[in-house]
């Protein structure tokens, strides 16, 4: 590589070289107010990386306060590693979901790969042993589009072969496809861990003349300034920041992960905080700013994996499986003692100090002295203006419109093979999802359940996010996002414990979008409030745009739920012939932003399906008490396609039929997608207890005939044998894929 | 009955083997570290599945030079039981103690499933529990389980019964169906499914709970009869 000579301080203000690197003019004038001088380069370096969008939240701050973060059983709230909740024994579970969606639509294989190895970073620095992977993919259409399927298949082998390679099991997730994300898909990777209270640790520098040390991988130049990356809109430019797209090495991570493990039980330990975004300069600033303290560190001392390094690109760098620590002063030798079981290199590169700079040593010369406040906490905040837009007026006023079918059976086959609601089978098969032997549920089911060994106790796990209806009403959609994840839960035998988001926007200095994220946020939160699910923490990802187009919003709630016990567990599956089959909750004339509203008309329109916040808490509580008594042998939330594909994905598997018998409008009965709606069967022998528990409605029973018949009006109406339905639920995917 | 679970750096089964012989199985377990000197203690040792040192270059290819491994050929040679399961079996065949080699999966995708395997000698130190011919569901996760050999090996391994499971519905494209394999002295078992995940009704099935007591069987008979 080239040298090249870096610009002096007068050149990046009179060439305005801090632009190139995200700052705005006001941004950099600020910079020089807090320096009271003008930045060098090391410096704008560090100011554009911490202060954009990706690491500050600048522009979603104001928002992101609506949010309820607090709660009986949360133990640390947004704002470390990961959110903690107690789940009683004193353990805890920790987890946290975060995006890496524009480096997988650059290169898709490892921007998925380094997004599952960011996330289990996050929870294993808190000290926690990271137990389970989610993660919600979204991507365009997979016809026609062979880019899209080059996407879908990078990124699904991507994940596998990170998580995979370090032995933590991909439970769950979703895929949903739509034309929307063509150009930029969503890669939002989710990890759960669990750990004593006792082991809890935070990431702050504390104690002056402690040591900083640096943990895993060397540094090269890769993924510098991916987070500034990740804050601007995708365009044909992109490509050329592919440099700005990590590598990932699983294996080194995996020898991070037991080392860190053993390294939280000694006393030696202050501080340890993963080097994610904005690698070292992040993790040096928070950790110090957290603490009220300052790092000094010496950046020969960086272990470097390329010559020639200069400061800017050490403390910009993104490599991967990096960890940085603070140690008690004169413990250092035992940590590099413990690090070196694993052949880690581990090495003091700094110290803390009591001046509350972030103060960086090259060659012999201070490269930069900036206050870490300034850093981690003193990005401006901007309240953006936000507009309702035009189409959402237009969708208000439209009356519901139900779609005309003419042929049931042809109309459920359809459904089925939509490749948002086919089998996902060719995905998590290339998932591990059994090892560490506690995967009780595997994917497939409404939520994921991994037990907790030596205890009665397992933890559900799901996430969930309907980005049709969040774009036709966004707050309705984003209560709904959070009450679908709830009830995939509550369906599953698990209380609701907590949630953490993805909030995946548009271009937020757009009206239009800013309100989408608004009300999006608005309407997680009241749901949040209602169904007792607190925001433990999460990740902001605006800018999702290809050549000035947005994607729909797309906040993915990831939802983690208490199974008090392994009996609660429950699955959709029908369990047996002659068992009955109820539903719960009102079905209405509800096809906005629904599959088959989709299948029909090619496009989405109108009102977003109703949600009662009351009723829905109401129907959840009804449902887990019948569980947890005993008298529910399957559940299965009713979701896309309606009561037809529920029925439908509870009868695959089971070499069982049903007959169901349905009143009203037959479309509406079938694939309304009206929501706070459960699909249960109960043995006979329960009938009675289950009706005095549970407001629902008898509407058939299961047969040990594999077919699948509906009534309705006194009519039948559809009649299919399940293989065929099941073939065509199962064989969609990979049929579009060859 | 005294097992190694012998750990490599990138093992990551190791958890699941070790739980299913304290949890499930009821015998004395222990974690081995791969740069161990000495495997005398113990009387059956374990190689669990995995991605050991990432299974960069091949898989396998680099745990097979561990310290340990030296130990694990003595035990082998001395006739004390020896499974690898999965990245474990890879690593038995690197290292010469079983014959044959790995390719990718056919599809070139890893594959996580469970699998009907049959089992077709059950007259190993391995299976004796099994019927003859019994069929069993156990799962795989690999990316390369494609058992492969030379014509001249594999009628070997047919002639003197090594073949000990084999696949129903062959998930990898493995020879003849191979899922697993036995050296010709009868104490070396390799296999990519893994039946350490198939010891517990909650996690979808007990079918590999026989192939421990097989193994539990054997020694108790050779040794608890003898002192």
């Amino acid at each position: 590589m080239s040298l090249k000579l870096e610009p002096s301080p007068e050149q990046i203000k009179l060439e305005k070289v801090y632009r190139e690197m995200g700052l705005t003019d006001e941004e950099f004038a600020s910079v020089e107010k807090i320096l009271g001088r003008t930045p060098n380069y090391t410096e704008t370096g560090l100011f554009s990386v911490m202060w954009s969008e990706h690491c500050s939240y600048k522009n979603s701050k104001p928002v992101l306060r609506k949010f309820p973060t607090k709660g009986e059983r949360v133990l640390q709230g947004p704002g470390e590693g990961a959110g903690i909740v107690d789940i009683g024994d004193e353990q805890a579970v920790v987890f946290k979901i975060e995006s890496h969606n524009h480096p997988s639509a650059i290169e898709p294989y490892q921007g998925a790969a380094t997004g599952v190895g960011g996330i289990i970073r996050d929870v294993f620095s808190m000290g926690a042993r990271p137990i389970a992977l989610l993660n919600s993919l979204r991507f365009g259409e997979l016809e026609p589009s062979a880019r899209v399927r080059y996407l879908f298949k990078e990124v699904v082998a991507g994940i596998a072969g990170y998580g995979n390679c370090i032995g933590i099991p991909t439970v769950g997730g979703e895929v949903q496809f739509d034309p929307c994300y063509e150009g930029n898909p969503l890669v939002n990777a989710m990890c759960v861990g669990l750990i004593d209270h006792k082991d809890i640790k935070k990431g702050q520098a504390h104690g002056v003349g402690n040591t900083v040390m640096y943990v895993g991988a060397k540094t090269g130049r890769d993924g510098i300034h991916g987070a500034t990356f990740a804050s601007e809109e995708l365009s044909e430019a992109s490509d050329e920041k592919r440099p700005a797209v990590q590598v990932g090495d699983p294996f080194m991570e995996k020898l991070l992960i037991e080392a860190c493990l053993e390294l939280i039980h000694s006393d030696a330990l202050v501080g340890i905080q993963d080097m994610g975004a904005a690698g070292l300069t992040s993790s040096s600033a928070e950790m110090a700013s957290k603490a009220g303290s300052g790092i000094e560190m010496n950046l020969d001392l960086v272990p470097q994996r390329e010559t020639g390094m200069t400061a800017y690109e050490m403390m910009l760098s993104e490599s991967q499986e990096r960890m940085l620590i603070v140690v008690k002063k004169g413990r250092e030798q035992e940590i590099v003692e413990l690090f070196s079981k694993y052949d880690l290199e581990c090495v003091a590169i700094g110290t803390v100090t009591d001046d509350k700079m972030l103060r960086l040593v090259h060659k012999g010369e201070v490269v930069a002295d900036v206050p870490a406040d300034s850093l981690a906490e003193d990005a401006p905040v901007y309240h953006k203006p936000s507009i309702e837009p035009e189409y959402f007026r237009e969708f208000q006023a439209m009356e519901n419109d139900i779609p005309e079918v003419d042929d049931y059976n042809e109309t459920l086959i359809n459904l089925l093979k939509q490749s948002t609601i086919a089998s996902k089978e060719w995905v998590y098969d290339q998932y591990d999802y059994m090892v560490r032997t506690n995967t009780v549920v595997a994917p497939g089911s409404d939520a994921a359940i991994v037990r907790i060994r030596g205890t009665e106790k397992a933890l559900a796990m799901t996430t969930d996010c309907n980005s049709r209806y969040i774009y036709l009403d966004p707050e309705t959609g984003g209560k709904i996002a959070v009450a679908e994840a709830a009830r995939n839960i509550v369906a599953s035998g698990g209380e609701p414990l907590a949630i953490t988001d993805c909030l995946n926007f548009g271009n937020p200095e757009k009206p239009e979008i800013f309100w989408q994220f608004e009300k999006a946020v608005d309407g997680m939160s009241e749901a949040c409030l209602k169904l007792n699910a607190p925001v433990i923490g999460g990740n902001v990802s605006l800018y999702n745009e290809t050549n000035g187009t947005a994607i729909y919003p797309t906040p993915v709630v990831g939802m983690v739920g208490l199974v008090e016990n392994l009996n609660h567990i429950t699955t959709q599956a029908f369990k047996g012939a002659g068992d009955l089959i109820y539903v719960i909750g009102e079905t209405k004339d509800e096809f906005g932003g629904s599959e088959l509203q989709k299948l029909t008309y090619g496009r989405i329109f109108g009102k977003a399906p109703e949600l009662d916040l009351e009723l829905e808490a109401k129907i959840q509580k009804q449902v887990l008490a019948a569980i947890r008594a005993g008298f529910v042998a399957s559940a299965h939330d009713i979701a896309e396609g309606g009561l037809g594909v529920a029925v439908a994905e509870s009868l695959f598997g089971t070499k069982l039929g049903a007959q169901i018998e349905v009143s009203g409008n037959t479309t509406s009965a079938l694939f309304s997608e009206s929501q706070s709606r459960f699909l249960v069967s109960v043995k006979k022998e329960h009938q009675g207890k289950f009706e005095s528990l549970v407001d629902a409605v008898l509407i058939g029973e299961t047969t040990n005939t594999p077919n699948l018949e509906i009534y309705s009006n006194d009519k039948l109406v559809l009649e299919q044998e399940v293989v065929d339905l099941e073939g065509a639920w199962r064989g969609a995917i990979p049929c579009l894929l060859k | 009955m005294k097992f190694a679970v012998i750990v490599f750096p990138g093992s990551n089964c190791d958890v699941d083997m070790y739980h299913a012989i304290k949890d499930e199985l009821g015998e004395e377990v222990e974690y081995v570290w791969h740069d161990t000197e000495n495997l005398d203690q113990y009387d059956g040792i374990l190689l669990p599945g995995g991605f050991s040192y990432g299974d960069y270059l091949r898989t396998g290819a680099i745990a097979r030079f561990s310290k340990v491994m030296q130990e694990v050929v003595k035990a082998a040679n001395t006739g004390k039981p020896v499974l690898g399961v999965c990245n474990g079996f890879q690593i038995l065949l690197e290292s010469g103690l079983l014959p044959g080699a790995m390719r990718r999966n056919e599809s070139l995708k890893f594959i996580c499933r469970p699998t009907q395997l049959k089992v077709v000698n059950n007259e190993t130190m391995f299976s004796s529990v099994y019927g003859d011919g019994e069929r069993i569901q156990i799962p795989i996760a690999h990316g390369e389980g494609n058992y492969y050999c030379d014509e001249e090996t594999l009628e070997k391994l047919k002639a003197n019964n090594q073949i000990v499971f084999t696949y129903e519905n062959n998930p990898n494209g493995s020879l003849e169906n191979i899922a697993g394999i036995i050296n010709e002295q009868g104490n070396v078992l390799g296999m990519m499914p893994h039946p350490e995940r198939a010891v517990e009704k909650i996690l979808g099935g007990a079918d590999g709970l026989k192939l421990f007591q097989s193994i539990v069987k054997q020694w108790r008979e050779a040794n608890v009869v003898k002192a």
